[in-house]
This record gives C-alpha cells, structure tokens and sequence, in this order.
C-alpha cells in the first residue's frame, strides 16, 4: 500500500529536458511528423473523396516530370531559399525580423526603377550590375529602419518590421497606379513590363538567380559558422548582456547583421522582377517573405537544410496547381498542407528537445540514484 | 452635413472588424501569447461562420434569418478557437517559437479560408452565397425605430447588431481586466509566468482559455468582414477576403496600448482613416497613400511608447516567452 501511496505523489507523466539526442533519432522523429502531416492531409483529401495517394503522386510528377514543370518548381525554390537565407542571421540574433517581405518590394522597387527608367543610358551588363546594387542597398536601408530604433531605444522589432512590410506594399500600389502606369495598357493599371536589357540571363531554363542563391547559401553558412561577425551575431543572440560584458558593440552588431539581412532580401527583389516576373506587382514578394521564415526556422537555420526546405515547399506550391487541374482541388489547398506540415514540425521540436517520463519508467528510477 | 454623417457612419462599419481582432489579440496577449496568427483566425471565422449559415439554409425546410445568424456566429467563433488551440498547443504545451507558430496559423488559416470558400462553391456550381434574409440580418439597423431621429439617430442607433457586441465585448473586456480577480490573475500571468506560478494561479489554464477565447473574437471580426455588404457585396466568399485586417488588429493592439477600452478609440480612428479617401479625396496625396497612413500611425505609436517606457502603457512583461516551470 505505501508503494501505491508513494507512486501517486509521482505525476503521471512528466517531462524532463534530454541532455542530449543522437542525430538519427532526432532526424527519426522530424521524419514521422512529416509523415504524420502527411496523413492528416490525406484524411482531408479522402473527406473531399479523392484518393490520398493519387494526389499526393500528381503533386510530385507535376512539379518534376517535364522540363517546364521543372523549372517552374526552381522559380519558386529560388527567391523562397533567397528569402530564408536573408533571415537566417537576423533570427540568429533573435531579432524577429519578419519584414522580408517588404525588404523583398523595397528591392524590387529600386531594381525596377532603373529597368524601366534608365535602361536606355546603360549597357546590359551594367544596367543589371546596376539593378542588383540598387536594390541590395535600397532593401538593406529599408530593413535598417527599425533595426535602428532597436538597436537605440529597443522599439519593437516584430511589429515595427511587419507594418514597413505594408508602407512598402501601398507605395508599390501607388507607383503602379500613379508615377509608374504603363500609359499603353488599357484597364487595370500595371507597371511596365521591363526591357530585354534588364532581364536576367538563364541557364539551364532557370534565370541565374539560382547560382546567385546557391552561392548566399554557401557564403550564409561560411559567415555564421566561421567568421567573428557571426560569433557576434550568435552571442548577442544568446544573451545581450553576455555580448555588453564582453566588450562587443550591440548596437553596431544588430544594425549591421539586418542591414545584411535586408540587402539579401532586396537581391531576392531583384531576381524575381528580372529574372521570372519581369515587371514591378504588388504580387511580387507574393508571400515569399512569409513562407520563408518558417523555411529558416524548420531548418534550425542551417543554410543548406534550407535548400530542401525550400525545395520541399516548391513542390507543395507548383503540385497544388496540378492538384488543380487535375482533381479541381482548389490550388490554395497548397496553404492548408504547407499549414499541416509546419503545425507537425514546430510540435515536434518539443520532443527532441525534450523527454516524456511516465509513472513507473525505469528512468526515473536511474534519476534517483 | 449629411456627407460628414455618411463619413462616420461608414468609420464606424470600417472600424468593426478591426476592433474585434483588437480586442481578442488584446485578451491573447495579456496572457503572454503573442499570436500573430490573427489574419489566419480571421479567415478561418470567416469561412466557418458563412460556410455554416449556408448549410443551415440549404438543409432546413424554411431557414429562419437568426437561427442563420446566431449559426454563423457560433461557428466563426468555435473555428476560429480552434485555430488558436492548434496555436496553445504548439506554444504553450509544445514550447514552439510563438512568433513562428503564429506565422505558420496565418498560412494555414488563409490557406484554410481560400480552399473551403473554394471548395463549397465549385461542389454548389458557382458561389457560396447566403439568404438575402441572413444578409440583412448582418446588415440591417438594430434599432430601426431610433434610427429616423435625425443626425443622432443616423450615428449611433443605426448600425447593425454586430457594431454593438463588438462595443459590449470591449466594456466588458475592460472590465473584466481592470475590476474582477480573474481579470488580475490574468494579467499576472501575463507579466511573470513564474510569479502567477507560485501565487497559485493555474498558467497553463489562464493561457489556454485566454488565447482561445481571444481567437474566438478574431474570428467574429473575420465573419463581419465577409457577411457586411458596406462594400458592394456580403454574404459571399471573396478570395483573399480579409486582406490584412488581422494585422492591422495586431498593430491596433500596441496603438491602443493593450488596453481594451481605447481600442474602441483606436480602431475608431483606424476606420476614418481607411474610409477617408472615399469621402476627402485629396488631389496632393494619392489613394495608396492614404492607405499608409494607418501603418504610418502604429510605427509612430510603437517608437512613441518604446521612448516614453511609460510603466501603464508597456506590453505585458512577459509577451511572447514561453514558461515551462522546471527552466530556470
């Protein structure tokens, strides 16, 4: 009777943090929540009366069976890893930086100024090595705008980057209504498309921009892992105070870590104006901004699991089109499934991080000894 | 005379749905939830509240107008919850990163919202529409008899019913906060998660309910933008329907300084500000512009009060931590 009495002041279950987890299991446990997302998704797919493995086929070999479909998965891969590289060191540095979208616009913005305005002065290859400082620059200023305020008097970074992300959106609206109108068309009033000059080369079907991404990849991962500015970036991340104590400069650091993280995002503004869209929309960040920061923080920031984050999502997005087409399940359906399989992600760090320990385990035994 | 009339009149109908999403991310994030997954919770309300007032109506023999009415609202209300317990038990259970979590809630809701406005119209062949009764019963006057008075009859007796329980949700709401113990329980919370801890007060609890009744009244503000017809059509699924009011009812929430009862005032101002074109066009500022104003208005706000570090006007300590008793 005293052993019962004694278990019940033990809580039925409870949980305790891992020391530490091997690398296979932890990857075991990402893997069955993807998979449980996945299922969860099925069961949505069978209550509309389509069947789940049909779908789910139709969505991969209609983002990689043909050339077209290929490299329309690549243009969506590319700005959303850009995006998700440009937030890596920001959310590194636990500045919550979920302005990227308008970074992306406020790039796009410069780039498209010169495209439509001064392509006429300025030969190919300087006309875009122009449009890429334009709005490498203009994104870095535009993100520079609250980290200031942070960095001085420690103003709300979330919301202050969230509401430049609609100043940004209405100016695009205005330029695209007003200044910037295309005279010739008729009805809707659109911007412009750009001048040859001003389009991004391809290769491989897909505009350079792809080799510019892979490249941020690799330098993203070369800056937080092995250079000071990325030791910087991860103490003050880690504790203000530790990276004051030390002697860094906190203010500077957090000022030139989003200025970086906006310059990327404005190149990402750049890419797609002038390497898939062509002309200035109010759709061109087009949730990139979005997306792309449950890309870097599924991908614990690590620039290269990035890329199959991105790539993974790429093929949600282009497989709902064919879903579309071919089931007439509403393309949105991409959201709810990109919804599902984050919801199941962001659970599952939990028990990684973390252990269950039932009433009666053995482990608890061991922890009393 | 009457054009000023018109004008706040329809500041009034604009401001609505903005100050349901206040309020409910304000009740949210008193408990230290900060959910910005409110535009999600908003399509979700949305869609849930039409969806189900138009199977009402297609199911009963002869639908009676506020039976359509109150299942429209009992349904935004529960799915939107839902929405928000999938977010408390991602952060409050599971610990996951609450501005991400949030984020991820956004995706989905509007993900959500698109696909069934979608889905229900492709299977009906056309659109989701709802009764023109239904319609009137979102719409129409509350006290039509006060409403002929003239002037004062037009600006506060003529609105519909939607307009007065988002004006009692916030009293309420203030009053709850500010004079009842569950109100300071809250609040505490809110501020130290440790300190609520040790004085007894159940966290977890507090937090649960907070977020998921606070996503409840989200949801209504999402179900009164697509039922209201100010804008030409209601009672309808638009693609895209909410279009960023549920972030402008996160920023709302700083201008209004987490404080419910100025939040009438706030989305009040917010609702002239965005209706204000239509009746002052201006030839100096053009349309879009005028659109910044709002966001212009919340960056002021946030520099404003991060300068002034007035100890009423903070946000809740403790806004957007995660408490897990063990940590230390």
């Amino acid at each position: 009777m005293s052993v019962l009495k004694n278990d019940r002041r033990i809580p039925f279950l409870r949980i305790a943090k891992r020391a530490e987890i091997s690398r296979r299991k932890a990857w075991a446990i990402r893997i069955a929540a993807i998979l449980l997302s996945l299922i969860t998704g099925g069961l949505l797919i069978i209550a509309l009366g389509h069947n789940p493995f049909s779908v789910y086929r139709d969505m991969v070999t209609g983002s990689f069976s043909t050339r077209t479909a290929l490299i329309a998965t690549a243009k969506i891969a590319v700005p959303l890893l850009g995006a998700a590289i440009s937030i890596a060191p920001a959310f590194k540095m636990k500045f919550w930086n979920i302005g990227t979208e308008g970074q992306i616009l406020a790039g796009a913005i410069a780039a498209s100024y010169f495209a439509l305005f001064q392509h006429e002065n300025m030969s190919r290859p300087v006309l875009l090595l122009v449009m890429f400082l334009a709005a490498v620059l203009v994104g870095g200023l535009w993100a520079l705008i609250p980290a200031v305020f942070k960095a001085k008097w420690g103003t709300n970074e979330t919301l202050f980057t969230l509401m430049m992300n609609y100043i940004v959106l209405n100016i695009v609206t205005y330029l695209r209504t007003g200044p910037w109108k295309n005279p010739s068309s008729s009805g809707f009033p659109k911007i412009a498309m750009f001048d040859d000059s001003a389009r991004l080369p391809n290769l491989f079907g897909v505009h350079i921009g792809w080799i510019v991404v892979l490249g941020l990849t690799i330098f993203m991962y070369i800056y937080m892992k092995h250079t000071q500015h990325g030791y910087e970036i991860a103490v003050v991340g880690e504790s203000e105070n530790t990276a004051r104590y030390v002697g860094m400069h906190v203010p500077v650091i957090i000022t030139r870590t989003i200025f970086i993280s906006g310059a990327i995002a404005g190149l990402v503004g750049f890419l797609i104006v002038s390497g898939s869209s062509y002309t200035l929309t109010d759709n061109t960040a087009g949730g990139y901004g979005f997306t792309a920061i449950t890309v870097a923080w599924l991908a614990k920031l690590d620039p290269f699991a990035m890329i199959i984050i991105s790539i993974f999502l790429a093929v949600l997005k282009k497989g709902s089109n064919t879903i579309q087409t071919n089931f007439k399940i509403p393309a949105s359906a991409s959201e709810v499934l990109t919804g599902i399989i984050l919801f199941f992600m962001l659970g599952c760090e939990f028990f990684i991080n973390y252990r269950l320990i039932f009433r009666n385990t053995k482990i608890v035994e061991v922890q009393h000894d | 005379m009457t054009d000023i009339i018109n004008f706040l009149f329809a500041a009034v109908l604009a401001a609505c749905p903005l100050l349901l999403g206040t309020l409910g991310e304000t009740l949210t994030e008193k408990s230290g939830n900060l959910n910005l997954g409110v535009e999600g919770m908003m399509f979700m309300g949305g869609i849930a509240g039409l969806a189900g007032s138009y199977y009402y109506e297609r199911s009963a023999a002869e639908p009676a107008a506020w039976v359509s009415v109150t299942i429209a609202l009992v349904c935004a209300f529960l799915c939107a919850a839902l929405g928000a317990f999938i977010y408390s038990v991602l952060t409050i259970t599971l610990r996951a990163n609450q501005n991400v979590t949030g984020l991820a809630l956004t995706i989905f809701g509007a993900g959500f919202g698109n696909f069934f406005g979608e889905f229900i119209g492709n299977s009906t062949g056309g659109y989701v529409s709802v009764s023109q009764a239904t319609k009137a019963g979102f719409n129409d006057p509350l006290f039509p008899f006060l409403s002929n008075i003239p002037v004062v009859g037009k600006l506060l007796f003529s609105y519909n019913f939607m307009v007065y329980l988002s004006l009692a949700i916030a009293i309420f709401m203030w009053y709850f906060l500010a004079c009842t113990r569950k109100g300071l329980n809250l609040r505490a919370v809110g501020e130290r998660h440790a300190s609520a801890d040790a004085a007894g007060i159940n966290v977890t609890l507090y937090k649960y309910l907070a977020t998921c009744i606070g996503g409840g009244i989200t949801g209504l503000g999402g179900l009164y933008i697509v039922m209201n017809s100010s804008n030409g059509v209601g009672g309808v699924w638009v693609h895209n329907c909410i279009g960023g009011y549920g972030w402008l009812s996160v920023a709302l929430v700083i201008f209004a300084t987490w404080h419910p009862a100025r939040a009438i005032l706030c989305a009040l101002a917010f609702g002239t500000l965005s209706v204000m074109r239509f009746y002052f066009p201006s030839r100096i500022i053009p349309i879009s512009l005028y659109e910044i104003l709002p966001y212009l208005a919340t960056v002021i706000v946030l520099i404003t009060v991060s300068l002034r570090k007035k100890r009423e006007n903070q946000p809740p300590a403790s806004l957007g931590l995660a408490y897990f008793r063990e940590d230390r």
